[in-house]
């Protein structure tokens, strides 16, 4: 019991850190950015550049994944999705485009990395062993620490900075916002940023342990979907509350529902289908998003 | 809003005359040009590719309806491959004949949609599309777990589409016999398309197609003068799953063969792409949409590893030059705006 979970713990913090991007762009500027996964893996590709071909300590890849992905997620709202939404007449072309960057990431990440599985060695050896109970090898749980290292300064930032203010504002109103003073171009942008920069950073730390490769980009945003739906999508809160809730399903279902054969995410989509059914805006979304 | 509504509007269509002409050169061009074309080119592999585009907007048809009652499908693929499953269930293990299964796996679909369109069409824009997403998942998940459709080693080696005949009259030959069931099932596919489009056309220049986009518009408002929104948009997803299904079905005659990954996630978001690069004000643009898009990417793959780089590049290119769909270009030329 204790090993479930702590599992859907460690799972959890890290799902958390991914939502939080997602949810994060998407409360801004209302994108469902599909691309999110791609940006994932791209990151987890930057660092074990970084740290396997260069050589370079793992803290560095670390770094480099999140500014680099913050550049490009500066460049794509910039360039991207900013005219696109200033001139179409539905909200929703945004997802096209969105979609059409998550094709071409994959392309470049193709291109640059190949298809192969890549990951970079173990950060710390050694098992955390108490009493045969609990069994999780060092390096998980500091991975794990990481991540929730980063989620409390994630929403430090949001709570007490001048631009996690004003982003806060811009979620809560755009129009208000605005007329408060707030570069809402700005803003838009660095959130943006922030956003891929997450994704980035969840791939490089998650490089050292289960490795990266092309495939699992598409699966991520999937799962991403998943947590922001449950928490409900936008709000900070709730897909810190959805991360650690899907990890948690899914370490329970994968040791009680084995028997039954692999049948945890039809478990856990279906449970979902039916909590939406009931209350659609998730755990603390706002109604109709 | 309102911009769009209009072009789909049958007063600001050209006149009846000038639309039949265009009617009757496009049905030249898919039954008599194509083939032609494809006899003095020798390319036959284009039938394939053609063949998928129809079946292909067939689905996307059905993802533009929803669209035009206002809510983002992301699960069509989910219907293609329950459709697809009916289908070959049927004729594998009850022996039905495909023709009848055709209708059987679109009803199937439609009946099904209704069951999960109740609850899930309440919820709207992006928190419908991540569940019908999903939806795609557990389509899939489901076929791999139940017994009936044998798990990831799917329904192989299903027979071709055999013989249809009313009072000992055979309308269509038996498949197997054919010299060339390519053409055979590229003139079936474009038959099929022709006619969604027909009953799509009919539908948005009719009552419906009036209280579908007033769903489109202001769900709050058209209730609120007496439109029965509940009962339209589930009957709107039930005609736009039926779709699915019978494209899914005829796909399965097709590959002879029918997988849990047959259909997946990123069909379902492909036939989404189609509609928004067709244009969501057009009935014709998932059309357009699905032959640019599909035979896009097949005339690519010369590119080889270049392929999706020039593909997703071309893309995001035009979704910057025409954010509202390529058709919007005809608005333009008309001076409406």
């Amino acid at each position: 019991m204790e090993q479930i979970l702590a599992n859907g713990l460690y799972l959890g913090a890290q799902y958390a850190l991914i939502a939080l991007g997602l949810t994060l762009i998407f409360s801004l500027m209302n994108v469902l950015n599909f691309a999110h996964g791609q940006m994932y893996v791209f990151g987890g590709f930057v660092t074990y550049t970084v740290v396997a071909q260069l050589g370079l300590p793992f803290i560095v890849g670390l770094l480099a994944s999140a500014v680099v992905l913050a550049v490009m997620g500066a460049l794509i709202e910039k360039f991207l999705f900013r005219p696109v939404i200033r001139r179409s007449k539905r909200d929703e072309s945004t997802m096209l485009l969105a979609a059409g960057i998550a094709f071409f990431l994959d392309a470049v990440i193709l291109l640059l990395f190949g298809e192969k599985q890549r990951g970079v060695p173990k950060i710390v050896n050694g098992v955390f062993n108490w009493d045969m109970r609990l069994i999780m090898p060092y390096d998980r749980i500091l991975i794990a620490m990481a991540a929730v290292a980063l989620i409390v300064g994630f929403i430090l930032f949001m709570q007490y900075s001048r631009t996690g203010r004003a982003m806060r504002a811009l979620a809560q109103d755009r129009v208000a916002a605005q007329l408060m003073g707030v570069d809402v171009d700005r803003y838009s942008m660095i959130g943006f940023a922030m956003g891929a920069m997450l994704a980035g950073l969840v791939g490089g730390l998650l490089v050292t342990i289960t490795g990266i490769n092309l495939g699992m980009g598409g699966p991520t945003s999937v799962k991403a979907f998943l947590m922001i739906m449950i928490g409900g999508a936008g709000v900070i809160s709730g897909a810190i509350a959805g991360g650690f809730i899907l990890g948690m399903m899914e370490s329970v279902g994968l040791t009680v529902l084995a028997a039954y054969g692999d049948i945890t995410y039809l478990v856990i989509f279906v449970t979902l289908m039916i909590f939406l059914a009931i209350r659609p805006q998730g755990l603390m979304g706002k109604p109709w998003g | 809003m309102t911009d769009h509504t209009h072009s789909s509007d049958p007063t600001q269509r050209p006149g009846l005359p000038a639309r039949l002409l265009g009617i009757a050169a496009f049905l030249l061009l898919v039954f008599v040009l194509v083939p032609l074309f494809i006899r003095i080119t020798g390319r036959w592999d284009f039938y394939y590719t053609l063949t998928s585009v129809a079946l292909l907007s067939v689905a996307a048809a059905g993802v533009w309806l929803t669209f035009y009652i206002g809510r983002i499908n992301i699960g069509q693929g989910a219907y293609a491959l329950t459709g697809g499953y009916v289908s070959a269930i049927l004729i594998m293990k009850y022996g039905v004949s495909f023709w009848l299964t055709l209708p059987l796996a679109g009803l199937f679909c439609a009946v099904v949609s209704v069951g999960i369109g109740l609850p899930i069409l309440r919820l709207r824009g992006v928190y419908f599309a991540m569940v019908t997403l999903v939806l795609t998942e557990v389509a899939r998940l489901t076929a791999l777990a139940l017994p009936i459709t044998n798990g990831a080693k799917g329904i192989t080696s299903i027979p071709l589409p055999g013989e249809l005949s009313i009072f000992g009259l055979t309308i269509i030959p038996d498949f197997a016999t054919l010299q060339n069931p390519k053409l055979a099932f590229y003139l079936m596919a474009a038959l099929l398309m022709v006619l969604t489009y027909l009953v799509l056309w009919r539908i948005v220049n009719s009552r419906l197609g009036h209280l579908c986009r007033s769903l489109q518009q202001n769900e709050e408002l058209s209730a609120s003068i007496g439109v029965n929104t509940a009962m339209l948009r589930v009957l709107a997803y039930a005609i736009s799953s039926f779709f699915g299904g019978l494209a899914g079905a005829i796909f399965v005659a097709i590959s002879q063969s029918i997988y849990p990954s047959s259909f997946v996630v990123n069909d379902s978001v492909n036939f989404m792409l189609y509609c928004f690069l067709g244009g969501l004000g057009y009935v014709f643009g998932p059309m357009l949409g699905t032959l640019l898009l599909y035979f896009g990417w097949d005339l690519l793959s010369v590119a080889k590893e270049y392929q999706l780089l020039i593909y997703s590049g071309t893309m995001i290119a035009l979704m910057l030059v025409l954010p509202n769909g390529v058709l919007s270009l005809l608005d333009r030329k008309g001076g409406r705006k």
